[in-house]
C-alpha cells in the first residue's frame, strides 16, 4: 500500500467527498485524521473508519477559526505526528445573486473555503519541509473556471484556492512538496441535493457523461495526487466533471 | 553543554546541507553557503526552535551571516 506510514489530514470528512477521500487514503495505507465541526461529527468519522477496518479518527476543527485549527493540529501532531498529506476539502455554499448577496454570505464563504486553505497549509508546511516530502491537495470546483450565477462568493473562493495552490507549488517544490487542486463538477452529495429538479435537469444536459459523479470518483484522483507516482505533478488542477468543462 | 556558536553552526549545517568545515563565522548564508530565500526562512525557524525564542521578521532579515545569528542569539536569549 502506497501511503503506508503517512499521516493524512482531511478537512470536512464527515460526509460526501471528504468522507470518500478519507476512506480512500486510508485504503491506501495512510493513517487518516478527518475533521468535523462538531464532536458528533468527529465521532462519526472515527466510527466510519473503524468499521471499515481503517486506521484513523476524527477530530473537531472549525477551519474558519484560526485558534481551532491550531488546537486541532496540536492534538493530531501529539497523537499521530505531523501530517505529510493535507486535503483541504471543507467547504460551504451561501448562494445568492450578487444583487441580493449579504456581506455575511460573502465573508463566511471566503473564510471557510479560502482563508482556511491558507491557514491549514501554513500550519503543516514546516513539518513537510523538514520531512522533505508533502502533498497538499485542495478541493476546488468546476465553477472556479466556469463561473456560476448565484455563486459569486463560492466561485471567487475556489478560483482563489487555485491561484494560491499554484504559488504554493512554486514555493515548495524543491522541498519535495507538491500542491495541486482537484476540481469536481456535479457530484452526488448533500451539496448538490440542495438543487431542485429543474436545476438538476438543466445540469445533466451540460454533462456529456449524462450523470452526476460519485464521491469515490473524486477520491481516487486525490489518492493519485497523494501518491509517490504523482511526485512531478504540481500546481495543477485536475478536473473531475464528466466532461462538462475542460478548462 | 555546547556553546551558542557550536549550536548555531550545527543548525546551519543541518539546514543548508553544508559541511562543518565550510561554515566560518564570517560565512554569508546566501553568498557563501548557497542559501535561497526559503532556506533562510527555514534556518530562522530552526534557530527559533533550538533557542526557544522568536525572531521577528525585521530582525530575521538582518541575519546575513553566521556571526549575525550568533550575536542575535547571545543578545536575545
Amino acid at each position: 500500500m502506497s501511503l503506508e506510514g503517512k499521516v493524512a489530514l482531511v478537512t470536512g470528512a464527515t460526509r460526501g467527498i471528504g468522507k470518500a477521500i478519507a476512506h480512500e487514503l486510508a485504503r491506501q495505507g495512510a493513517e487518516v485524521v478527518g475533521t468535523a465541526t462538531s464532536a458528533e461529527g468527529a465521532e462519526s468519522i472515527t466510527e466510519g473508519l473503524k468499521s471499515a477496518g481503517f486506521k484513523g479518527y476524527g477530530i473537531v476543527m472549525n477551519v474558519a477559526d484560526a485558534d481551532s485549527i491550531e488546537a486541532g493540529l496540536k492534538q493530531l501532531t501529539e497523537q499521530s505526528g505531523a501530517p505529510q498529506i493535507l486535503v483541504n476539502n471543507a467547504g460551504i455554499t451561501r448562494d445568492n445573486l450578487l444583487m441580493r448577496l449579504k456581506d455575511d454570505d460573502w465573508t463566511s464563504v471566503l473564510e471557510t473555503n479560502l482563508s482556511s486553505v491558507y491557514r491549514t497549509s501554513k500550519a503543516v508546511l514546516r513539518g513537510m519541509a523538514k520531512a522533505r516530502w508533502g502533498r497538499i491537495i485542495n478541493i476546488s470546483s468546476v465553477v472556479a473556471g466556469m463561473g456560476n450565477p448565484g455563486q459569486g462568493n463560492y466561485c471567487a473562493a475556489k478560483a482563489g484556492v487555485e491561484g494560491f495552490t499554484r504559488s504554493l507549488a512554486k514555493e515548495m517544490s524543491n522541498r519535495g512538496i507538491t500542491a495541486n487542486c482537484v476540481a469536481p463538477g456535479f457530484i452526488d452529495t448533500d451539496m448538490t441535493k440542495k438543487l431542485d429538479d429543474k436545476q438538476r435537469d438543466a445540469m445533466l444536459e451540460i454533462i456529456p457523461a449524462g450523470r452526476l459523479g460519485e464521491p469515490e470518483e473524486v477520491a481516487s484522483v486525490v489518492a493519485f495526487l497523494a501518491s509517490q507516482g504523482a511526485a512531478y505533478v504540481t500546481g495543477e488542477t485536475i478536473h473531475v466533471n464528466g466532461g462538462m468543462y475542460m478548462g | 553543554m555546547s556553546t551558542v556558536e557550536e549550536r548555531v553552526k550545527k543548525i546551519v549545517c543541518e539546514q543548508l546541507g553544508v559541511k562543518e568545515s565550510e561554515v566560518q563565522n564570517t560565512s554569508s548564508f546566501v553568498e557563501d553557503l548557497g542559501a535561497d530565500s526559503l532556506d533562510t526562512v527555514e534556518l530562522v525557524m530552526a534557530l527559533e526552535e533550538e533557542f526557544e525564542t522568536e525572531i521577528p521578521d525585521e530582525e530575521a532579515e538582518k541575519l546575513g551571516s553566521v556571526q549575525d545569528a550568533i550575536d542575535y542569539i547571545v543578545a536575545h536569549t
